[in-house]
């Protein structure tokens, strides 16, 4: 019978929550790493056992733990990210000059077929690679000495680089999010690249159609088709049918089209989720009331999924990383919240159950299928 | 010479040591100290000082024999306390979170 993991990084370390298919009754394990901030952990999709986390504190700096056997026991692997060359300056919030700082990574991202290969998107912005199993990393600096580099500008967060989506289709082609500077794409494996920001339009830039200055929170896609991305913007729900070259809003009636999380249903490429959050001064759900927003078009007709999620008084957030799917049939839909719950539907989004609680505030979920 | 170096507890769990831990070196100072344990504990480099710089980290502070050494320039001699090992070098956690 197949099993789901799940990988939970939160504010004071990371859990692994697991079950089997009918995902009713699940074991937790944690905390690994007690204390520290795992802003998020994935497992390769070519070894499931091997699993990568981003481990980081304001004390100690960044260390990055692999697992190779599913999560029981960790290691520490390479944790040195040097900007390749001179690392140069970008846009301090203030509009002056900045030097490039690293100060920690934001996702690691697998390989689709080589265990060996991870990539990790860090704050201050830029693309790292390992093909070393993590044990070290060189820069991909095509990105950020892409002209628009010493321009770009952090979001509240800071300057990170949170979403890199590799195309199963075409192994030259990744598309990568930067807060705020916007969404990228290379066709050459990382050499060049390119943003992907048109029909994006942000009112709080100086021109709201900028080619840079977007702060793009997540971006979602399904892996049949590639060339079709979905975004959850600061404030717009996007969606692509070219690659990026081009995109169109797609909030319709969803009550706010705030938000941070974004993700596709595994069978149907034109389900999404979304959950909706009241404003960027107010990071939580509006009234109080937790709803994952469900498309069976691919955006503008929404439905509010509501069962077995509170419905008063909850004033929670859920972060970028925080969402995610598994592939069996029924697929499963997870997400986390900054009051630690931990949240799973088993049929598609029609209703929910709390996993876990009282975690620590949660900053990532992925999950892995597991035959 | 045998100093001693008392870790913070989470640099002591990545490190997978209980309580203190000693080094051999040549002449004590913070610098040839610190080289010496990133050297025995690889995983504990970058999280005490800066991987390249080797500045020492914002939030961490280097104590000794009731003086707070984390001023002092990396090559400075440790008090003779602790480099006949004596007293141990403090790695200190800042306190901080209000």
């Amino acid at each position: 019978m197949s099993e789901v993991r799940v990988l939970v990084g939160t504010r004071k370390g990371a859990f692994v929550l697991t079950s089997d298919g009918k995902r009713e009754s699940w074991t937790v394990d944690g905390p690994h790493f007690a204390g520290w901030e795992i802003y998020h952990m994935k497992g390769s999709p070519a070894d499931p056992n091997r699993i990568y986390a981003s481990q980081t504190s304001g004390w100690f700096g960044q260390v990055v733990q692999r697992s190779d056997d599913g999560g029981a026991t960790w290691n520490p692997v390479g944790n040195k990210f040097a900007y390749d060359g001179e690392a140069g300056t970008h846009q301090w919030y203030d509009g002056t000059p900045h030097p490039w700082e690293f100060k920690r990574a934001w996702h690691i991202e697998p390989s689709l077929t080589d265990p060996e290969t991870v990539y990790a998107g860090v704050e201050d912005a830029a693309l790292f690679r390992s093909a070393d199993a993590g044990n070290s990393w060189q820069e991909l600096p095509g990105l950020r000495r892409h002209g628009s580099g010493p321009h770009w500008q952090p979001g509240a967060g800071g300057m990170c680089l949170h979403t890199i989506l590799l195309d199963p289709k075409d192994p030259k082609r990744m598309y990568i999010a930067i807060s705020a500077a916007g969404a990228f794409r290379t066709d050459d494996g990382g050499e060049t690249w390119k943003p992907i920001n048109r029909g994006l339009r942000s009112e709080f830039i100086p021109d709201p159609t900028a080619e840079v200055g977007h702060c793009v929170h997540h971006i979602a896609m399904h892996p049949s088709r590639p060339g079709v991305l979905f975004m959850q913007k600061h404030w717009d729900v996007m969606r692509s049918d070219d690659a990026g070259d081009n995109w169109t809003e797609v909030s319709g009636n969803l009550p706010t089209d705030f938000g941070f999380a974004i993700d596709v249903h595994a069978h149907e490429p034109e389900t999404i989720y979304v959950v909706p959050i009241k404003s960027d001064g107010e990071h939580f759900p509006l009234e109080g009331k937790l709803r994952v927003y469900r498309s069976r078009s691919g955006g503008n007709e929404w439905e509010p999924l509501t069962k077995g999620l509170p419905q008063e008084n909850c004033y929670v957030n859920v972060l970028r990383d925080a969402m995610a799917v598994d592939s069996l049939d029924r697929c499963g839909i997870y997400f986390g919240t900054t009051g630690g719950q931990v949240y799973v539907s088993a049929d598609a989004g029609d209703s929910w159950a709390p996993i876990v609680r009282d975690l620590p505030a949660v900053l990532s979920v992925e999950v892995q299928t597991l035959p | 010479m045998r100093v001693r170096i008392l870790l913070p507890a989470h640099l002591r769990v990545l490190a997978r040591v209980q309580g203190e831990v000693t080094v051999e070196v040549e002449s004590a100072t913070v610098r040839s100290v610190l080289d010496a344990v990133e050297a025995r504990y690889p995983m504990l480099e970058g999280t005490i000082r800066d991987h390249t710089t080797k500045e020492r980290r914002a939030f961490l502070r280097f104590f000794a024999c009731e003086q707070d050494l984390s001023h002092e320039p990396p090559d400075a001699p440790l008090p003779e306390a602790v480099a006949s090992g004596k007293e141990p070098l403090l790695v200190i956690g800042a306190v901080a979170g209000g």
